[in-house]
């Protein structure tokens, strides 16, 4: 995709502070009450994260010690947020990607404050689209955590290894490694023990692995037999040779960006093999779920694989099927302004958001109903996803993957199959085949 | 004295009624529920209420314990006027059956006038102004015809009639090309000598059998074909034109629209029929036997048969439920026939189209589950058709489940 670029316009880093912009929404004040309530969801813990001797390291090196830095600790990370987040539309027509709730919680928060346990202060969102919203709602992030949020703003995409000499300035401060990660992943991003990994072998770079079922439809990861050291990359293997895939997340020392020009660049296709020919480049296997989160189908794959996680966490954040007898199979996340009948029967894997109604007799699996949503008595529904201010019927039966857009209607006794309906849309006939409804 | 008028029905036999299956697989066509009463019934209750009217004969070729109880329980309803089923021995055809009979329908008391209906009807009968224009000519017969639409005509008894007179000019069964909108109704109005062209009509048939040796000599004989045709082409037909309902029922889900129909016409001549309470919306029979939760919501055009179950928070509408089913919580029946003994779990969802105005072949609107079918919790049956002792565990839609 990033053929066909023979110019290239100057690129632009800044901090959020230093946006001009800040404060003026170009959604308009319904999108920015939303961003409010997303950064102060009641499931956000506000307390920071108990701290681990490298975090209390590293606190002490900013704050008492700043003139002698312990090189080796990364405090840098760089988001690959990228464009327009297409894949998950119609919910990215409302909202940026990054700040699509995933489990209640803006997705791109999720990785800030895995990033901010493992001692990260400085954070650089790599985007080409006029970030705005997520500026305002950002703000906030990076006062409750102490941290420096930068936006770094390509004008014309940059692939994925691009961004990184975009943001050359601050990933190659100091001389201490920094965290790369693609911003639809999914996983208990384990930072600390991959940046111990990665101190530890002391190569250039260390790619995150996670294995799946059927790698030939991903790139492979191989390693020399017996080493942590990458040998090489297979795309789509035609016959088995393992079944590492790349997870998108990595740790580079900051003479990678060296490798790295300013132009639209792939880091899996031309950075990886170069530093893996310097046998420079060590594979980290991701314990637990991974998944890409960016359309809805995996969104929900996802948000099974999260809500799994967190009931063998034994989470507080789960509803506790023993005291809500409206809870059935478990792996259920209900916002406490939520407000559900009790005849309603909810599980396994549903999220339910702010503010959101569930009535009489309604049945809800595997799905999301994001904030201030309302779910009118007896409705059915399974592996969806209901979008923001949404109302689904009485007597409705949506499923197969459909996504409503924000503001949408349902009318009463409907059938949605595997619908994608944009934003302030009311259905009122049946949708029995899967399609878009502009 | 007034003139003795009888009613014949021709009900038809069990190698009829084959597009309503799986519904007729294990019940006589006649005798399918239609606004909570089988669908004989409607005609015969039209009947009963022609004043003057001796006697009612259903014929067809049914086994005679198929239709006793109906007769039987007819007879109760309608004690003045005499009920009767009559056998034939094999399938004679509509004018064929006719005349087999034809000294029973004569015994007397001796009728002038004959009002003859065919099973597959759904129509208000408006025999009074049958008879009203019957009496202002001089000819045979008078058929009830009915406006349909362009593109279906064809497939139906084409009549073209002196807008004036009423007069039946031409009359095609079944015209490969269009001719007119206004077709058979599959109801009449005959006077007596209707024996005599069909006797007519018979010995033509024999002395081409005679002369052909590729016409089989046999009593089967046409009302439309080998009577009214050639009757019309002797302009001794009248045409009564109704913009009255009307509905042929040959499939399953005409069935549902017909059921519409009655209910919407139960408002107007049998209001004690329809069942009332707040979550009731629009016309809706209901069995004094059936069991509705309040909290359910039925209607419109709903017929709920004997020992029916509906849980709480079901929601059922354009549907037709025959007896003993069991319809659990939160369950939902839209544009369907739900046959007797089947058990719909919770959540289940079994829906459908309206019938469309012209059916495409291969195409299922209506779902129809026959009898003793089990759709198990949250599963959704969508445009389907169902063989009996079926039960369903998985979602399913435009199919025939064997």
């Amino acid at each position: 995709m990033h053929h066909g670029y023979h110019h290239y316009t100057t690129p632009k880093v800044r901090s959020v502070s230093g946006v001009g912009a800040l404060g003026k929404s170009g959604t308009g004040s319904n999108s920015m009450d939303r961003a409010h309530r997303g950064a102060t969801t009641p499931s956000f813990d506000p307390t920071p994260p108990p701290s681990t001797p490298h975090f209390h390291n590293e606190d002490e090196c900013s704050t008492s010690t700043p003139a002698e830095p312990i090189r080796l600790t990364p405090v840098h990370a760089l988001i690959l947020v990228g464009g327009f987040g297409t894949r998950l539309r119609p919910l990215t027509l409302s909202w940026p990607k990054p700040l699509v709730e995933f489990c209640n919680k803006a997705m791109i928060l999720h990785q800030i404050e895995a990033l901010v346990k493992a001692g990260v202060k400085d954070i650089v969102l790599a985007v080409n689209y006029r970030p705005e919203v997520m500026v305002s709602v950002l703000k906030k992030t990076e006062e409750e955590y102490g941290i420096t949020i930068n936006f770094s703003v390509e004008t014309e995409p940059l692939g994925t290894a691009g961004p990184l000499a975009l943001a050359r300035d601050i990933l190659g401060k100091d001389d201490s490694p920094f965290f790369v990660l693609n911003s639809d992943v999914t996983c208990t991003y384990p930072f600390e023990e991959f940046r111990d990994f990665h101190l530890k072998h002391g190569g250039e770079g260390s790619i995150m692995v996670t294995k799946v079922a059927e790698p030939s439809a991903y790139g492979v990861v191989v390693t020399k037999p017996g080493s942590t050291v990458i040998d090489r990359f297979v795309e789509k293997p035609v016959e088995f040779v393992g079944n590492r895939i790349n997870a998108g997340i990595y740790m580079f020392n900051p003479s990678v960006l060296d490798r790295i020009e300013l132009r639209p660049t792939s880091i899996e296709n031309e950075i990886f093999p170069a530093i893996a020919a310097d046998q420079q480049l060590h594979s980290f296997d991701l314990a637990g779920f991974w998944m890409d989160v960016g359309q809805p189908k995996d969104f929900l794959s996802g948000t099974c694989l999260y809500l799994s996680h967190l009931t063998s966490q034994h989470s507080p954040l789960l509803t506790d099927p023993a005291q809500n007898k409206w809870v059935y199979g478990g792996n259920v996340m209900v916002d406490p302004t939520a407000e559900i009948d009790p005849s309603a029967v909810i599980g396994p894997n549903v999220v339910i958001g702010p503010g959101v109604k569930i009535g009489k007799g309604v049945r809800l699996q595997r799905c999301v109903i994001m904030s201030n949503s309302t779910i009118r008595d007896h409705a059915w529904i399974a592996s969806s996803i209901v979008g923001w201010n949404s109302t689904v019927g009485r007597w409705c039966r949506v499923e197969n993957i459909t996504v409503l857009g924000d503001d949408v209607t349902i009318k009463d006794e409907l059938y949605v199959n595997g619908a994608s309906v944009l934003p302030h849309k009311s259905i009122s006939t049946n949708i029995t085949e899967p399609r878009i409804v502009m | 004295m007034s003139s003795v008028t009888k009613g014949v029905i021709l009900v038809g036999g069990p190698s009829k009624g084959t597009r309503m299956r799986p519904l007729t697989l294990d019940r006589a066509k006649p005798l399918l529920p239609i606004a909570g009463k089988p669908m004989v019934w409607h005609p015969l209750a039209a009947l009963a209420k022609v004043p003057g009217l001796s006697e009612i004969i259903l014929i067809g070729f049914y086994e005679d314990n198929v239709m006793a109880p109906f007769v039987k329980e007819s007879q109760r309803e309608f004690p003045n006027i005499r009920i009767s089923y009559l056998r034939e021995y094999r399938s004679l055809g509509t004018a064929g059956g006719l005349y087999h009979f034809r000294d029973s329908v004569l015994r007397p008391p001796v009728p002038q006038h004959i009002f003859i209906c065919n099973i597959d009807i759904c129509s208000s009968f408006p025999f009074a102004e049958m008879l009203e224009l019957h009496n202002k000519h001089r000819g045979v017969g008078t058929i009830l015809g009915v406006k349909v639409k362009k593109e279906t005509a064809t497939r139906y008894g084409c009549i073209v009639s002196d807008p004036e007179t009423s007069q039946v000019l031409h009359y095609v069964e079944k015209p490969e090309s269009w001719i007119s909108n206004t077709v058979n109704g599959g109801v009449y109005m005959f006077d007596v000598s209707l024996f005599d062209e069909i006797k007519v009509a018979m010995d033509l048939k024999a002395t081409r059998a005679q002369n052909d040796p590729l016409v089989q000599l046999d009593e089967n004989l046409q009302l439309e074909q080998d009577v009214i045709a050639p009757l019309a082409a002797q302009r001794k037909i009248y045409v009564l034109e109704s913009n009255d309902f009307w509905k042929q029922i040959k499939t399953a889900a005409s069935a549902v629209t017909a059921n519409a129909l009655y209910l919407k016409d139960y408002s107007k001549i049998r209001p004690d029929l329809l069942s009332k309470g707040a979550n009731i919306t629009g016309p809706v029979f209901i069995d004094d036997s059936a069991v509705i939760d309040p909290t359910a919501k039925v209607g419109p055009n709903v017929a709920i048969g004997a020992g029916v179950t509906v849980g709480e928070g079901a929601r059922i509408a354009n549907a037709i439920l025959l007896e003993n089913s069991l319809i659990d919580k939160h369950t939902v029946v839209l544009n369907s026939i739900i046959g007797s003994d089947c058990r719909l779990g919770q959540w289940a969802r079994v829906d459908g189209e309206p019938e469309p105005e012209t059916a495409v072949k291969g195409q299922i609107s209506v779902s129809v589950l026959a009898s003793e079918v089990w759709v198990a919790p949250e599963t959704h049956i969508r445009s389907c058709i169902v063989l009996p002792n079926k039960s369903l565990g998985k979602s399913a839609a435009n199919q025939v489940l064997l």
